[in-house]
This record gives C-alpha cells, sequence and structure tokens, in this order.
C-alpha cells in the first residue's frame, strides 16, 4: 500500500512537471550540449587568444561584470535606505524611481545614444553652451564603454534598489530600537544592524546581476555594437559577430565556452544558498 | 524641537538627493518624449525644450508613411502575438509544474528544482547560437514558433517559482477535500487547485508577457524580412542607416514602452515579490 502511494505520487510528479522537464531537455541541456560540441576545438580557442580583439573582449567583460554591476549594486544598497524614510513624498519618489525598469531596454537605448550624438546630441550642446570643447563619445573607446556601463546602471539599478528595499523591510523593527537605545548613529545602524542581515541577500544578488551581466548582448550591441573599431565588444556581441558577420559558428561557441567555468562556478554557489 | 529640526534637516537632505535621483532617472526619458514630438526640421538644433512640438511623428508611425515604419503594423503585431503565446504556454507549463513542486512529494523534485534554476541563471545568450542552429535544422527560421519556443523556456523558471512559493502557502486541506470528494491528482489540480492560483497566475502571465515583449537577442537571431520581424528588431534596424529620423524612432520607441510600463506598475508587487522571497527564504 505504502509502495503503491509513493510510486503514484512519482508518477504523478513526474507527469506535471513533464511538459517542464520536456522544454529543458529540448532546448536547455541540447542546445546546451550541442555548443559544447562545437566548442570542442583547440583550433577555435588558439584562433581567439591570438586574436587582439578577443583579449580586448574578455577586458571589457571584466569591467562591465565586474565594475557595472557593484557600482549599481552598492547604490542600489544606499538608494534603498532612501526609499526607506517614512515620508510621504518618498512613496512618489520610488513610483517615478522605477521608470527606467518597466520601459524596455530598447528605447532607452535610443535616448542615450541621440543625446551622445558629437555632433546633435544635448550632451554636447550644453559643454558649448558652457565653453567646453565637445567630447566624441561613443566614438573613442573610454566614453564608449563608460557609455555601456552608465547606461546599464541606469536601466537595472531601480530593480536591485526594490530588491533591498523588500530586504530591509524584512529586518525586525526593534532591533533598530534596541540601537537607538544604546546611542547608535545612522552610519553605526547601517554598518551593526542592516549590512550583517542584508549580507547574504546582497551576496546571492551580486552573484545573479554578474550572471546575467555577463550575457548581456542588447545593451553593448545597441550603444556601441563593438564600435570604435571592434574595441567595445563584449562576450556576447563578439560572439553574434564571429558567428554571423564572419560565418565562424565554432568561434562563436569558444567564445561563450570561455565563460562557461565562471558561469557553472557561479550557479554552483546559488545552488547552495537559494531554494525553490 | 531638537527632534523636529532634525527631521527637518533630514528631510532637507533627503530632497536633494531625490532631486539627484530624479534627474537622472527621467531625463532620458523626458528627452525621448521630447524628441517624439520634434519636427523634423528642429532635429538638428539641440535644446532642453522643442519650440514647435508636432505630433507629424506619431501620425507617420500610425499610417505608416514613411520608409522606415512601412510594416509597423505587422510588426507590433507580430510582438503582440508571440507575447500573447508565450503567456499562455508559460501559465500552463507553470501551473502545471508548480503543482507538482508544491503539492507532491516526489521523487525528482530536487532535481526539477535545480534544473530550474539553472535555466533562470545560465544566460540566455550563451545558448542562442546552438539554439539558432537548432530551429534551422529543423527548418523552424523566420516562424513565430522559434521565438516563442525560446521565450517561453527562458521565462518558465522565474514563473515556477513564483507560483510554487504562492502554493506552498496555501492550506493542506486542498488535497483531503479532493480526496473526500473522490477527485483523483488531476481534477484536484483543474477545479481546486486551479482557481486558488489565479492571482499569482495572473502576475506571472504579464511577467512573460513582458519577458517576451521586450526580447531582443532572439528575435534578432530567429526573425528576418521587413513584415516578419518584431517591433524591437526593426527599431535596431534603424541604427544601421546613416541618416535615421531620430524624432520618428522615438515616437515608435515611445509606443512601444507603453504596454511594459502600464503592465509593470499594475503588477509591480507580484513581479519582484518572487524573486525577494526566493532570495530571502533561501537564506
Amino acid at each position: 500500500m505504502r509502495g503503491r502511494l509513493l510510486r503514484s505520487r512519482t508518477v504523478h510528479g513526474f507527469l506535471f512537471t513533464a511538459p517542464l522537464l520536456a522544454l529543458f531537455a529540448a532546448f536547455v541541456i541540447y542546445p546546451m550540449s550541442l555548443g559544447v560540441w562545437y566548442a570542442l576545438d583547440a583550433d577555435a580557442y588558439r584562433a581567439l587568444f591570438s586574436d587582439p580583439i578577443f583579449r580586448q573582449t574578455v577586458v571589457n567583460t571584466l569591467w562591465y561584470v565586474g565594475v557595472a554591476v557593484n557600482l549599481k549594486l552598492v547604490l542600489a544598497l544606499l538608494l534603498s535606505g532612501i526609499l526607506d524614510y517614512p515620508f510621504r513624498w518618498i512613496r512618489l519618489l520610488a513610483a517615478l524611481f522605477l521608470i527606467p525598469w518597466a520601459i524596455p531596454a530598447l528605447p532607452g537605448i535610443l535616448s542615450f545614444r541621440w543625446m551622445l550624438n558629437s555632433q546633435w546630441g544635448i550632451f554636447n550642446y550644453l559643454l558649448t553652451v558652457f565653453g567646453l570643447p565637445s567630447v566624441p563619445w561613443l566614438a573613442q573607446y573610454w566614453t564608449a564603454l563608460g557609455a555601456v556601463m552608465v547606461f546599464h546602471i541606469w536601466k537595472y539599478l531601480p530593480f536591485w534598489t526594490i530588491i533591498f528595499l523588500a530586504g530591509r523591510r524584512a529586518i525586525p523593527n526593534e532591533l533598530y530600537e534596541a540601537a537607538a537605545i544604546d546611542g547608535a548613529s545612522g552610519v553605526q545602524n547601517f554598518w551593526h544592524v542592516t549590512f550583517p542581515l542584508l549580507r547574504n541577500l546582497y551576496l546571492i544578488c551580486t552573484l545573479l546581476s554578474m550572471v546575467f551581466t555577463l550575457g548581456d548582448f542588447t545593451v553593448p550591441w545597441l550603444m556601441t555594437g563593438g564600435a570604435p573599431g571592434d574595441s567595445t565588444h563584449v562576450l556576447a556581441t563578439l560572439a553574434y559577430r564571429y558567428t554571423f558577420t564572419m560565418g565562424r559558428l565554432e568561434w562563436g561557441m569558444a567564445t561563450f565556452a570561455v565563460a562557461l567555468p565562471a558561469t557553472l562556478g557561479f550557479i554552483a554557489m546559488l545552488l547552495r544558498w537559494v531554494k525553490i | 524641537m531638537n527632534r523636529a529640526r532634525h527631521s527637518r534637516t533630514l528631510q532637507i537632505w533627503l530632497s536633494v538627493v531625490a532631486l539627484v535621483m530624479l534627474a537622472w532617472t527621467l531625463f532620458p526619458v523626458y528627452y525621448m518624449l521630447l524628441l517624439s514630438f520634434t519636427p523634423t526640421n528642429d532635429l538638428f538644433r539641440p535644446g532642453l525644450y522643442v519650440d514647435h512640438p508636432t505630433v507629424r511623428n506619431y501620425v507617420y508611425t500610425m499610417g505608416q508613411d514613411n520608409p522606415f515604419v512601412r510594416y509597423f503594423w505587422h510588426q507590433i503585431s507580430n510582438s503582440l502575438v508571440i507575447a500573447v503565446w508565450a503567456m499562455v504556454v508559460v501559465a500552463a507549463i507553470a501551473a502545471l509544474g508548480s503543482f507538482a513542486m508544491a503539492r507532491i512529494n516526489f521523487r525528482f523534485r530536487r532535481f526539477v528544482s535545480g534544473l530550474t534554476l539553472f535555466t533562470y541563471v545560465i544566460p540566455s545568450s550563451f545558448l542562442s547560437i546552438p539554439f539558432f542552429r537548432m530551429m534551422a535544422d529543423y527548418d523552424l527560421i523566420d516562424t513565430k514558433l522559434a521565438v516563442v519556443l525560446a521565450m517561453v523556456t527562458f521565462a518558465s523558471p522565474y514563473a515556477l517559482w513564483v507560483l510554487s512559493d504562492y502554493a506552498r502557502s496555501l492550506p493542506p486541506e486542498l488535497e483531503e477535500a479532493g480526496a473526500i470528494d473522490g477527485a483523483g491528482t488531476f481534477a484536484t489540480f483543474l477545479y481546486l487547485y486551479l482557481p486558488l492560483i489565479r492571482p499569482p497566475l495572473i502576475a506571472i502571465g504579464t511577467y512573460a508577457f513582458l519577458y517576451a515583449w521586450n526580447e531582443y537577442l532572439y528575435a534578432l537571431l530567429l526573425l528576418t524580412g521587413e513584415p516578419r520581424i518584431t517591433l524591437p528588431v526593426a527599431m535596431g534596424n534603424f541604427l544601421t542607416t546613416d541618416n535615421a529620423p531620430w524624432n520618428l524612432l522615438m515616437a515608435v520607441s515611445t509606443v512601444y514602452s507603453i504596454p511594459p510600463v502600464v503592465l509593470y506598475y499594475v503588477f509591480k508587487r507580484y513581479l519582484v515579490s518572487g524573486l525577494v522571497s526566493g532570495a530571502v527564504s533561501g537564506t
């Protein structure tokens, strides 16, 4: 009887998750194996590592994932403190602050691109109004890469701020009351109450955001498209260029394969912390 | 007295930060709207406001009255059809899956949840090239089905996550009531479970709709030809020409942004709570 119940549970569990499993098998596991299969090509890696554009791309990706993501999350953590103040107008501020999150990336990027246009953009117009020389924002390496990073922060800061805000609201008020009795200042509150309790959430968010950003295609592709002179590619845009512009599928796959160990490491860490 | 003054300085400081935040957040949006109301004659005279605002860009867009927006209605309906299919299929798959994950203690549960998290986390672009190859092998390039399949795959994990989380909070009497009525597992799912999870189901349907509506990479790879591409792909194609009509492009951008902005504000609470509870309860 007990054995039959267990068996029927297993059968039902399997039946109800079958569509999901079929989907993952067909469109995650299979393409993944296909990709790894294509990427098992020593010549491709030799070609990649002797390509200066690839080496530049790895550096750019590290900047993007290392600097933009962490700057964004530090800002999100601090701003979530601002949105946590109980004044009524803060609610309006929070609602308006969410707009970049709600707008798809593409219109935002287009707006940024026109603002940064070297001839007719508003930034260079304002610079000349103040008598400063204009800057070819998207036509030189650092400002172009900077534009990608700034846009990333603009678009995704609100989302993570809301996540941290929810984390802050989950902290029991008694802890702050106890700290107030001890005469703690705002900064001490942050370091001794808020941060220790948000640390795990902060770490998980950092990992998640890093993995997501590691594969980002839309923002760098539409902001710079690798320009000037293929200097601002990230992994995903370079893989696209290898595969579809140059017709080198195995190079494209190898580009992603280079990031796979790091990605799997991130995922392993997440699996230990997050449960579904 | 002292406390009131403290609160006032605090409010002043906060308002300064708030002003910076608002300028940073709203300026690109304002600029997009400004440009969409700019006549072509004024496009090359930058400024913080427009002297002679016009709705002509919207009229051209709606009337498909410019080579760049010749297929506007085709493209927006492609976006819409793909997003609606993604919404329906994700809702169905996640509803079934969440019932198993939350209400049945079956043997492979940990395996399913690991695979789900893996799919959620792995960047979708990593799978894009083999996915493209697969679709080419099956002759599905240039079909909406190919894009829908990709969107369903990548939107399902989060949907499953949110639904399972909600379903776990339902009382255990659910199955007992089903058992008393002599209902089988599937009848319990259909008549007792589904009506109860309606609120999060609507939310994750919205999430899947927006995920597909916002998608750029997979639509770019899998669709070709002006009448068959989605709106964001068409907008990206504007950029390949030197003489793109930016004011028109911004009018298209504004129209394209309206559905997600409305849906995000309506369903804001649901769209973040899943991730938060997942992350917080996981620690």
